[in-house]
């Protein structure tokens, strides 16, 4: 296998006498779906927030394309490539699905000396990215309020993969959503890695990570439980690693094994 | 400008009509169209409709527009400025003082005015964008410090609120009349020979037009208008005011710099009520402590009136202007129409709590939600 496209190792983050993470290492590959699994409280937005620029980790380091890395903050490392969308979507209801796409990078068109907001061409890029992810609009004007948070999401994905994200971070996408607008979600997902891109998926339901998940990392209490591949590893035990084994257990006993 | 794709069963069809009424636009575009038909049948004949009578209406109009623009861009960037009105009052005075209490030549009176009045656009902005208060309160706080200062200010060093040689002082300058002259006058001259419009028929003006030119105020006001309209809807930067009041938090996620966004926003407001202040102040001759009273709120109902959500994020510039142009009809027309020019406020009122719940209800159809 090829070297990993980020390595985070032994990372350390300490928030005063709080220990966050207490030495976390998870390498992702380029064209991989890498889960990271984790109660509340685990430390998954800690990580990932690390890994994004925002948090400078304690101890430890990021090696991004074989190279030690520190970002000042989140826009470095957006521009390095790697594109984290939030639980709470960075769209904007009252604007147009092709105003919300570019929205910090608008294409621009120059008349004379005045730089301009190329519609045309906005618009064509919206219309084609989200056809690629199977959504079609009904034209790039259409408010982003209009659309489901499935659609919402999908919007948020195709704009990082335009802008060109190699590490792309989801921060529990499915969480908020129906059925099927997770399966559309998880469908999306699996477009992106096919794409050759780095994907991290945050969240804290095992099935959605098992439907497009290659490995998984499951954190618990601020360590990681270590990585398991696709197929060495079942639900259930993912389930009993990410609620610290021996409560769930019992728990599970006495609801019949429903959860 | 939408190409066609495989259509999604799910989708209803919006009709036309939906489909028109989320334009902010819309109800200022109805409301214009009504109030004209309404002044065309019951005030046709009272003037309002001559050369002096559309002339009356257009300045007045014209003036709202001038402070809309303003409180339009930055309405939409999600924040209000109360502290429009004193500002108005407060470029007067700054004119005034420089100009006719210490005789500096007009132009370099105009130019400090703009830069001072902008500079505290800008720290209005700084103060909200800093400490994260309600621009409510902060320009709030600035309506009555800036009154203060412009009554004052003129009571201090002259011993009165009105400080008038303005047009004296402005005599021969170059920068005075892009605020307070006229153009067009050979084509007015020319209408009037033709008949078209009315001229003096006696006195030591007869054979002029009664109306000689279009003021500077208009011009400002259509220069305003455009300007803002391509800034807003034809520019990133316009991408960025719709942002940044639509939801500023995630504006400033996808890079958006929402700070420096609100605070230009604060200054062009302070710049269109400056514009509106040099304007009156050439046409007046004279300065007054009380020039510009109540005229914050007459911008923002000029702004909700075309149609922008009170909470940012939406609006549009023609929509402001076209709100402006109601407001100015309707006060100018029912004076022509011979109704108690108090009612004007009834109207006022009634007109804003309307554009209120439509603007409302629009926002829910192009939100979706239900």
């Amino acid at each position: 296998m090829a070297d990993p496209i980020i390595q985070m190792k032994d990372i350390e983050k300490h928030f005063g006498s709080v220990i966050a993470l207490a030495g976390v290492s998870v390498d992702v590959f380029a064209g991989e779906c890498h889960c990271l699994l984790g109660d509340n409280g685990a430390g998954k937005s800690t990580f990932i927030k690390t890994m994004s620029g925002v948090h400078k980790p304690t101890a430890g380091e990021i090696i991004f394309e074989g190279k030690p890395l520190d970002f000042a903050d989140p826009r470095d490392a957006m521009a390095a490539g790697i594109a984290t969308v939030h639980q709470h979507l960075s769209m904007i209801p009252l604007m147009s699905v092709s105003r919300n796409f570019f929205m910090g990078n608008e294409p621009v068109k120059k008349i004379g000396p005045i730089d301009f907001f190329d519609h045309d061409y906005a618009n064509r890029v919206t219309m084609e990215e989200m056809r690629k992810m199977g959504i079609n609009l009904r034209g790039p004007d259409q408010a982003v309020g209009t659309l489901s948070g499935g659609e919402r999401q999908t919007v948020a994905i195709a704009r990082a993969v335009h802008f060109g994200a190699k590490v792309l971070i989801l921060d529990e996408p499915t969480s908020a959503l129906g059925v099927r607008q997770t399966a559309n979600v998880l469908a999306t997902i699996d477009k992106v890695r096919k794409q050759g891109i780095a994907v991290v998926f945050i969240t804290h339901n095992v099935r959605h990570a098992m439907a497009v998940g290659d490995r998984f990392t499951v954190l618990n209490r601020g360590q990681t439980l270590g990585t398991a591949e696709r197929g060495d590893i079942t639900p259930e035990e993912l389930q009993d690693m990410m609620a610290g084994g021996q409560e769930m257990v019992e728990l599970e006993g006495s609801l019949g094994g429903t959860v | 400008m939408a190409e066609t794709t495989q259509t999604d069963e799910r989708i209803k069809e919006i009709s036309p009509l939906r489909r028109a009424l989320i334009r902010p636009e819309l109800g200022g575009i109805v409301g214009t169209f009504a109030v004209f038909t309404l002044f065309a049948l019951f005030a046709f004949d009272s003037g309002m409709f001559n050369s002096q009578g559309v002339m009356n209406w257009s300045i007045v109009s014209a003036q709202f527009m001038i402070i809309a623009v303003g409180a339009c861009l930055l309405m939409i960037s999600g924040e209000f400025d109360l502290s429009v009105g004193s500002m108005i009052g407060f470029a007067g005075m700054m004119i005034a003082v420089f100009g006719v209490v210490l005789a500096w030549p007009m132009w370099i009176a105009i130019i400090i005015t703009f830069v001072i009045c902008c500079a505290l656009g800008a720290l209005n902005g700084w103060i909200v964008v800093r400490t994260g208060l309600p621009s409510f309160i902060v320009t709030l706080a600035f309506l009555f410090i800036l009154r203060g200062f412009t009554i004052y200010i003129p009571q201090t060093i002259e011993r009165k609120t009105i400080i008038g040689g303005i047009r004296d002082a402005a005599e021969g300058d170059w920068l005075a009349p892009i605020f307070g002259g006229k153009i067009g006058q050979p084509v007015f001259q020319w209408l009037g020979d033709m008949g078209i419009i009315g001229v003096f028929e006696r006195g030591s003006r007869a054979g002029q037009p009664v109306v000689d030119g279009i003021p500077m105020l208009i011009i400002w006001a259509i220069i305003l208008i455009i300007f803002g309209h391509i800034l807003l809807t034809r520019t990133r930067f316009g991408n960025w005011i719709f942002a940044a009041g639509g939801d500023a938090e995630a504006a400033r996620n996808s890079g958006v710099p929402v700070n420096k966004v609100k605070v230009l926003m604060f200054m062009f407001t302070a710049f269109c009520a400056t514009v509106f202040a040099v304007c009156q102040v050439m046409e007046f001759g004279s300065a007054g402590a009380d020039r510009g009273l109540l005229k914050e709120f007459e911008a923002i109902i000029a702004v909700v009136i075309g149609g922008a959500l009170l909470t940012g994020g939406y609006g549009s510039v023609i929509g402001a202007a076209l709100g402006a142009l109601i407001f100015g009809v309707v006060q100018q027309g029912l004076f022509f129409a011979g109704v108690e020019s108090s009612l004007f406020r009834v109207f006022l009122g009634v007109i804003l709590l309307f554009a209120v719940i439509l603007n409302t209800y629009i926002r829910r159809i192009i939100t979706g939600e239900r």
